[in-house]
């Protein structure tokens, strides 16, 4: 029997010729991630179980992007952590306020991951390089740390779902919106344990960004990974970036799937999802005319360039809604300063809009937005848990860019779609 | 294991867990002292040494943060039972030797405040206060072998 991308992956760093859905196995790892939050717990159990040295400096990534620039004393302190640890063991790619940007933005984008890894990182959204044609899946700290002591880990070998996408989206349909109607179909444990596996000839329609906002909400359907087949766009996207062979890995026409969900990317509507679950989808239309109090554009979701264009062509030469607070935040460094070089800085501060340094800041209710009882955003983030954007009684709408801007122009839920008429 | 239930429903996620605002003090003591506390305020200051958490399905949903599971064991749980586990959660419970049993069956009979034995050897679930039983999945022996070496990082140091 065949198998999936993923299992063909997990079986070349496993040093096998083959692998079935459920062995145990022991991988080789390419790269070990972690963040501000993450990593401080991952030293602690490193250090305490007498380990002393990393297994390759080179191949660890430590990048402090929650609470930074660092929003309170104890935050402060897990930096220094963070800080001293890089230091101590020379991690080559360890990135503080100034270089940092969003994990799951800033490593694709810096070349450090590509086609073919094994990647780990103590942080759910990990899944997002999936995106790239990568096994790359969200642990916790102690893994982190076993991954650094030893460049390996335990995988238990997913079964897949494979999600066929036809056709082509239409006006302001994007990866977000794609992925929102995923989760909506299968449910926040849709994918529990499995393989979000996307193929078809609707992958061909979507821009790498699209692609790493699908991946990187693949945990919120509860799966393992999320993973696109590697297409021209990928090799263009790389080519310049990674400085690493691209590995390029097929799934077998006879791999098992345990379900088919095909979606037809020219029937898609923009999609919201409402409070407190990311299945609790609506379309645009459904929600629309519900009041806001703030919008966030941003994160390792929705944070990237092509994000903030379609946010900046919303928003140019308008004033959002009064009473509303719009808070734009730039994944990384070089995005922010393509947002810079391209005007649309300018476009968002006009329009009333506040923009921040690159953190994670208000999506995990950290600090740059935090809301009050009572208040309700609508989010290009990936979570509208109970109290993730602050109080317990606030609310979190999950929307694309696009939604999100032209809510922030109406003060309340918009079809972008429906702006001008 | 024996102790008194605090039961919660579906898809309980480790930002309610563990609210994000509290991660910038990894302290065990401090986390679990915030456990809980968005859905149910009296859990932290109530729960006794021995007590048993019944969630129902996709317990641990969400973030990676270890500081979840850190939460429910240092407040004094030792163990959760649910209908299934997110499977972050469920890696990071193993890693770090906090027991975790999976049994669709006892998640949905045993009700708050029951009390219950468990016995993590062999799966077997007792609901004292009815006198049902259940049988949880057991572990894979490859599992049970991090788990008995008190976590993963001991497992890799013996290797």
């Amino acid at each position: 029997m065949g198998m999936t991308m993923t299992q063909k992956i997990l079986a070349a760093h496993a040093g096998l010729s083959e692998v079935h859905a459920g062995d145990l196995i022991e991988a080789k790892l390419d790269i070990v991630l972690g963040n501000d939050v993450t990593t401080p717990v991952a030293i602690g159990v490193f250090e305490k179980a007498g380990f002393t040295e990393v297994f390759d400096n080179e191949k660890i990534v430590i990048a402090l992007d929650h609470y930074t620039p660092c929003k309170d004393i104890k935050s402060a302190e897990l930096c220094v952590t963070s800080r001293d640890f890089a230091k101590k063991h020379g991690i080559r790619h360890f990135y503080d306020v100034g270089t940092v940007g969003i994990e799951h933005a800033l490593l694709p984008e810096q070349g450090i991951v590509g086609p073919g890894d094994c990647v780990i990182g103590a942080d759910s959204h990990t899944c997002t390089y999936g995106a790239l044609g990568a096994f790359s899946t969200g642990v916790g700290s102690t893994d982190m740390a076993a991954g650094m002591a030893s460049g390996l880990n335990w995988f238990k070998v997913p079964p897949a779902i494979k999600v066929e996408l036809t056709g082509k989206p239409g006006p302001c349909v994007s990866g977000k919106d794609v992925i929102l109607h995923l989760i909506g179909e299968i449910g926040v444990d849709g994918a529990l344990y499995k393989s979000l596996e996307f193929t078809g000839e609707g992958v061909a329609e979507l821009s790498m960004d699209d692609r790493f906002t699908i991946s990187n909400m693949a945990i919120e359907a509860g799966g393992k990974n999320g993973i696109f087949p590697v297409d021209e766009k990928t090799l263009e996207y790389v080519k310049d970036r990674f400085k690493r062979e691209p590995a390029v890995y097929e799934a077998d026409p006879d791999a098992e799937y345990e379900r088919v969900v095909t979606i037809d990317l020219s029937k898609l509507e923009p999609t919201v999802s409402m409070p407190h679950l990311p299945s609790n989808t609506k379309t645009v239309g459904e929600a629309a005319g519900l009041h806001i109090d703030q919008v966030v554009i941003g994160s390792c979701t929705n944070g990237r360039m092509s994000d903030m264009r379609v946010a900046a062509s919303i928003l140019k030469g308008k004033k959002i809604a009064d009473g509303i607070r719009c808070i734009i935040i730039p994944a990384t460094q070089q995005i922010y300063l393509q947002c810079m070089e391209e005007g649309l800085l300018k476009i968002f501060v006009e329009a009333g809009c506040a923009v921040s340094a690159p953190t994670c800041g208000p999506c995990l209710g950290g600090h740059m937005g935090v809301m009050a009882a009572g208040e309700r955003a609508v989010a290009t983030t990936n979570r509208n848990f109970v109290g993730r954007m602050g109080h317990t009684q606030s609310e979190v709408i999950l929307a694309s860019p696009a939604v999100a801007a032209a809510s922030a122009l109406a003060g309340c839920i918009a079809d972008p779609r429906a702006l001008g008429e | 294991m024996r102790g008194k239930v605090w039961k919660y429903g579906d898809h309980i996620d480790t930002d309610v867990i563990i609210p994000a605002r509290y991660l910038n003090n990894p302290d065990p003591a401090a986390l679990a002292s915030h456990c809980m506390v968005d859905i149910d305020e009296s859990f932290s200051s109530s729960v006794q040494t021995g007590d048993i958490m019944v969630g129902g399905w996709n317990f641990g949903c969400g973030s990676s943060r270890e500081h979840a599971p850190l939460a429910i064991q240092a407040s004094g749980v030792s163990c959760v039972i649910a209908a299934s586990f997110a499977r972050i959660f469920y890696r990071n419970a193993i890693n770090i030797g906090f027991p975790i049993l999976e049994c669709p069956e006892a998640s949905a009979a045993i009700k708050a405040g029951d009390v219950v034995s468990v016995d993590t050897k062999t799966g077997v679930i007792t609901d004292e206060t009815t006198g049902e039983s259940f049988q949880a999945k057991p572990f894979p022996p490859f599992i049970e072998q991090i788990i008995d070496k008190g976590g993963l990082l001991n497992y890799l140091k013996e290797k």
